[in-house]
């Protein structure tokens, strides 16, 4: 019997699980995808917000600010990259400014730092700025984090401190016994104490195998542009045009690896399996986006992509146990800024929630810090020198773009979330995220990963089933 | 920190060309730097043959060729250094590489030189509609699977882009098992040479579909399982209604290559419209002493003129270190009427016996001049009953024609013959 | 039968013209008019191809057919190279089939590796 099943292992599963960490507790972390946080966390701004728009009150504005606080110890203890860029939201009319005045005195009620800047002051900070604006709203606390190790790497710290992870395992139903729960698997059935259903799109149908819920969860599909490391420079902070009911709208930031990101467009949709993209609405991005920085390099865009977050009827979070047995506790609808406010969520769920439901007792033994990683990129020559001696496949470079060499790619199999796919290396690690986009490193990369586990090449994933690369070995003689 | 005379990035045909010739000319302590575990660069995996008849007389597959320059390298006692990737170049000329027997070693050059060639545009940066599943691959990666590794990336194949590798690989995939359906160019001519369309698509009856590019890409299921082409009107705009789809497993792409010049970059050399560094006559960039050449600086199609620029550049750079660098100008090259660029951008030596130009017209267009023009007055003409986008000119220039150049500035146009 | 075809010769691709008198107009060099009546009499192409390296990982030997062979016995000639593997060191002119099919062509490889 297991005290928790924590469903889904995007960030908010993952911050809650790596909470859960703390207690002498069982958990069990289920994600139907083979590896974690590949879903909505994996495709979105990547944007720790400041908090200086969700409306007072929400669970979104109270989060949102919560979680903020929380993200310069977590990067740290996480050991993923996070930058305080800060934001700035553009006016580009008369009536823009005014509503910049509006969302100032919403900043202060939320409790979020902000100030308005002239229009002189927003083109110091912002020299590539349209020359239609008119001033801003200069949010600091705003920043950038790389989402794909902030959900690895919180898993791995949870997995680490205990917690057990099964990827690839889809759950197909829940029976309420009352007392317990039986969660079953498309592999196996588990008895759990108490559920936490973090499964973000599938939120609404995992929700309703307890329960007849009241509210329901639509998708909503937003498309990106990526730009190669370009000159820097090119805007110094999450640029944001004024929000409106479809949201943040497109904004335009570095990464937290020196690329740029343009987007998102947004879409209701019915499918929360079409990633697709398409011509009008990324044609639709760059115009909304050049209307703020005319002089986006899109020449130099080397990726497309797309992500689905789940928008609720409540239009909030939704963060409550079940009407029907309190021990089923929803964590639905965590769009933008989800992937900010989830530390937040999970301790709020923890503390508040699950406390009620199960004894927690501090475990002696958590370890909030993950080993750090061999970064060789953010090392000198000499210290660089020193790893290759201790190790030479730190000195094969593999990725030639981001310059990823074999060691750090090898490290990632020795850790608790190991990488199964080529799109899960590339996550990590960067390798295949430059300019070429893998066409020199992918075939290294499905080699390294056939090796590790061996299997044939032509059984190594891009991504989910069937997507392996290669069709065939060809003369076997 | 050690000292070299010249530090050769990358060990393809370029940057063999260049040490052996840099070499021949005086220079002895040369390092060539290849990220690869084998030199040859990306002839390693052109298996197919078509290679060497300018350079040899004789037709010689990818391999083969490399390797007369590899033998050429070794006999002449050049040092390099495989799986040794450059990770920083300084403005001053300090290379640093990484390689797990070297560790980190830095060296103090008096010369570089760029060799290191180009990367395959991709699906993002074309942003192709639809599913972004496994199956959409670059035809170059496609070729390393196959012909080094020795597996299928696709084995039901549509071919977006006529370019040379992607006709290549619609025959090498065919030879191998796979089907391939057809290629499809955006453009209304193929970027592909004529004698690959023939040998490479015709003889395997494989259509080649222009005016016409992927409208969506199907894959829900994590590998691509539909590739609709549409036909595009003269804005490259897709026409409704001439959808044509085919069922198939991959869409290989061949839609262009970019010179990958990340370190160039980093050092601020000056960019030309070939998104390669600008040169002047000795192929030396805007930053003295750093030499660029071969895919690097411009896509060539056949690699035997990459040969000869290597060789181009290797001379200039031994003529840097020697001191004997003759610079009595500055006269920009611009690209007139109808041509997309020329190499080179300056001309610093009018002294020069000859100076070869390179470059590439717009469109496919038949019977023409080229001309060479200072301020309108005519330096030289050229008659040319064909040129097309996807082969490189070269015009030679000599004395007596760059002595008449008399202001800062050649146009290098094509005009109509009446 | 007359026919226009693209010389393949040489990368240059010159665009060739053979009429039934086997005269051949558009080439630039006696190759491409060798090249054009081959092509109405009996056409015949180079192959490459790869064999397995069987003593190295995931590592394929690039070969060739010597001579050009008859186009009809392209994928012939394929099914005798798919019997073939070869171990390394190999050089470039190992024979790994002798007289292919008996077209007087060996399969040679092309390819130096260590």
């Amino acid at each position: 019997m297991y005290d928790i099943v924590v469903i889904g292992a995007g960030v908010t599963g993952a911050f809650i699980s790596r909470k859960l960490a703390r207690f002498n507790l069982n958990v069990l972390l289920i994600d139907r995808e083979n590896d974690v946080g590949n879903v909505t966390s994996n495709a979105n701004s990547a944007i720790v917000h400041s908090g200086y728009d969700p409306v007072p009150g929400s669970l979104k504005a109270k989060f949102n600010v919560l979680g903020n606080k929380m993200f310069d110890q977590i990067s740290d203890e996480l050991d993923v990259h996070f930058y305080r860029i800060g934001s700035i939201t553009v006016a580009t009319s008369e009536a823009q400014l005014d509503m910049l005045k509006g969302l100032l005195e919403r900043s202060h009620e939320n409790g979020v730092e902000a100030r308005i800047l002239s229009k002189e002051e927003l083109r110091d900070l912002e020299p590539n700025v349209s020359p239609n604006a008119l001033g801003g709203l200069l949010a600091p606390t705003a920043g950038i984090v790389d989402p794909f190790n902030l959900v690895a790497h919180a898993v791995e710290n949870a997995v680490d401190n205990g917690v057990v992870l099964h990827l690839d395992e889809e759950v197909i139903d829940i029976k309420d016994l009352k007392n317990h729960f039986v969660v079953k698997t498309n592999k196996a059935s588990y008895e759990s104490k108490v559920v936490i259903n973090a499964a973000g799109l599938g939120c609404e149908k995992i929700a309703r195998m307890v329960e007849d819920v009241d509210w329901h969860l639509t998708p909503r599909k937003g498309e990106y542009f990526v730009l190669d490391h370009y000159d820097l420079g090119l805007v110094n902070h999450v640029i944001f045009p004024l929000p409106s009911e479809k949201g943040k709208g497109v904004l335009v930031s570095l990464t937290s690896s020196n690329n740029y990101i343009v987007g998102p467009s947004s879409e209701l949709v019915d499918d929360t399996e079409d990633f697709s993209t398409d011509g009008p609405t990324l044609g639709d991005v760059r115009r909304q986006a050049t209307d703020l920085i005319p002089s986006i390099p899109f020449n130099q865009v080397i990726r497309v992509f797309s992500g689905i977050r789940p928008t609720t009827s409540r239009h909030d979070f939704i963060i409550e146990s079940s009407k029907v047995n309190p021990n089923f506790i929803n964590v639905a609808g965590i769009e933008s800024p989800g992937l900010v406010s989830a530390p937040a969520i999970a301790e709020y769920v923890v503390d508040e929630i699950v406390s009620k439901l199960l004894n927690l007792e501090a475990k002696k033994s958590f370890n909030p810090c993950i080993k750090k990683y061999a970064k060789l990129n953010e090392l000198d020559n000499k210290a660089r020198e020193e790893l290759i001696k201790e190790n030479p496949e730190y000195g094969k470079i593999i990725c030639s773009c981001e310059k990823v060499s074999l060691g750090e790619i090898n490290d990632l199999f020795a850790r608790s979330v190991p990488p199964h796919t080529v799109k899960a290396v590339k996550k990590r690690v960067r390798a295949g995220f430059g300019k070429c986009q893998g066409g020199f490193c992918s075939p290294y990369v499905t080699l390294i990963i056939a090796k590790h586990y061996g299997i044939n090449p032509t059984e190594v994933k891009w991504d989910k089933d069937g997507s392996e690369i290669l069709l065939e070995e060809v003369k076997h003689a | 920190m050690l000292n070299k005379d010249l530090v050769i990035i990358g060990g393809g045909s370029a940057g063999m060309a260049a040490a052996i010739e840099a070499k021949k000319n005086g220079v002895d302590d040369i390092l060539i730097l290849e990220k690869d575990s084998v030199l040859g660069g990306i002839l390693n995996q052109c298996i197919h043959n078509g290679f060497g008849l300018t350079e040899f007389k004789e037709e010689l597959t990818g391999p083969e060729y490399l390797q007369r320059f590899v033998k050429q390298v070794e006999e002449l006692g050049i040092e390099y250094r495989c799986d040794a990737l450059v990770l920083d170049v300084t403005k001053d000329k300090v290379v640093t590489y990484s390689n797990a027997e070297d560790g980190v070693v830095s060296l103090q050059a008096k010369a570089i030189v760029f060799a290191t060639g180009c990367y395959e545009r991709g699906a993002g940066a074309i942003q192709i509609p639809g599913d972004r599943c496994a199956g959409i691959i670059t035809a170059g990666t496609a070729q390393k699977y196959l012909n080094i590794h020795g597996f299928l990336a696709g084995k039901r194949i549509v071919i977006l882009g006529s370019g040379d590798i992607g006709l290549i690989m619609a025959r090498r995939m065919t030879l191998e098992g796979a089907k391939v359906l057809c290629v499809s160019e955006i453009m209304p001519y193929s970027n592909g040479l004529n004698r690959n369309i023939a040998q490479c698509l015709t003889d395997y009856d494989i259509p080649l579909y222009l005016s016409r590019s992927v409208s969506k890409v199907v894959g829900k299921h994590g590998r691509v399982e539909k590739v609709i082409l549409s036909a595009v009107d003269d804005k490259m705009k897709f026409i409704p209604g001439t959808e044509m789809e085919f069922e198939c497993d991959t869409l290989l792409l061949s839609i262009g290559l970019i010179p990958y010049v990340s370190l160039l970059d980093k050092i601020k050399a000056e960019m030309s419209s070939t998104r390669g560094a600008k040169v002047n006559d000795y192929f030396e960039t805007s930053i003295p002493g750093v030499f660029a050449c071969g895919n690097c600086l411009h896509v060539h199609d056949v690699v035997d003129f990459v040969t000869d620029e290597g060789r181009d550049a290797g001379k200039g750079a031994a003529k840097y270190i020697k001191g004997l660098v003759e610079k009595n100008t500055t006269i920009l090259v611009k690209p007139g009427d109808g041509i997309s660029y020329v190499i080179p951008q300056t001309i610093t030596n009018k002294n020069a016996d000859s100076i070869t130009f390179k470059f590439r017209v717009r469109r496919p267009i038949q019977n023409v001049f080229v001309t060479f023009e200072d301020n309108g007055n005519e330096i030289a003409k050229f008659v040319r009953p064909v040129l097309i986008p996807s082969e490189m000119v070269m015009l030679k220039l000599n004395q007596a024609q760059l002595a008449k150049i008399e202001s800062g500035e050649i146009t290098v146009s094509i005009k109509e013959r009446k | 039968m007359s026919k226009d075809l693209t010389c393949i010769v040489c990368p240059r691709g010159c665009r060739l013209h053979i009429d039934d008198d086997l005269n051949v107009t558009g080439n630039s060099c006696p190759r491409g008019a060798q090249y054009a009546k081959d092509e109405l009499t009996n056409p015949k192409r180079m192959i490459t191809s790869i064999v397995r390296v069987k003593n190295r990982e995931n590592c394929m030997a690039s070969v060739k057919t010597s001579v050009s062979i008859p186009k009809g016995k392209i994928f012939d000639i394929l099914k005798e190279i798919e019997k073939v593997s070869v171990n390394a060191p190999t050089h470039i002119g190992d024979v790994v089939i002798k007289d292919v099919l008996g077209t007087g062509s060996d399969i040679i490889i092309t390819k130096e590796i260590k």
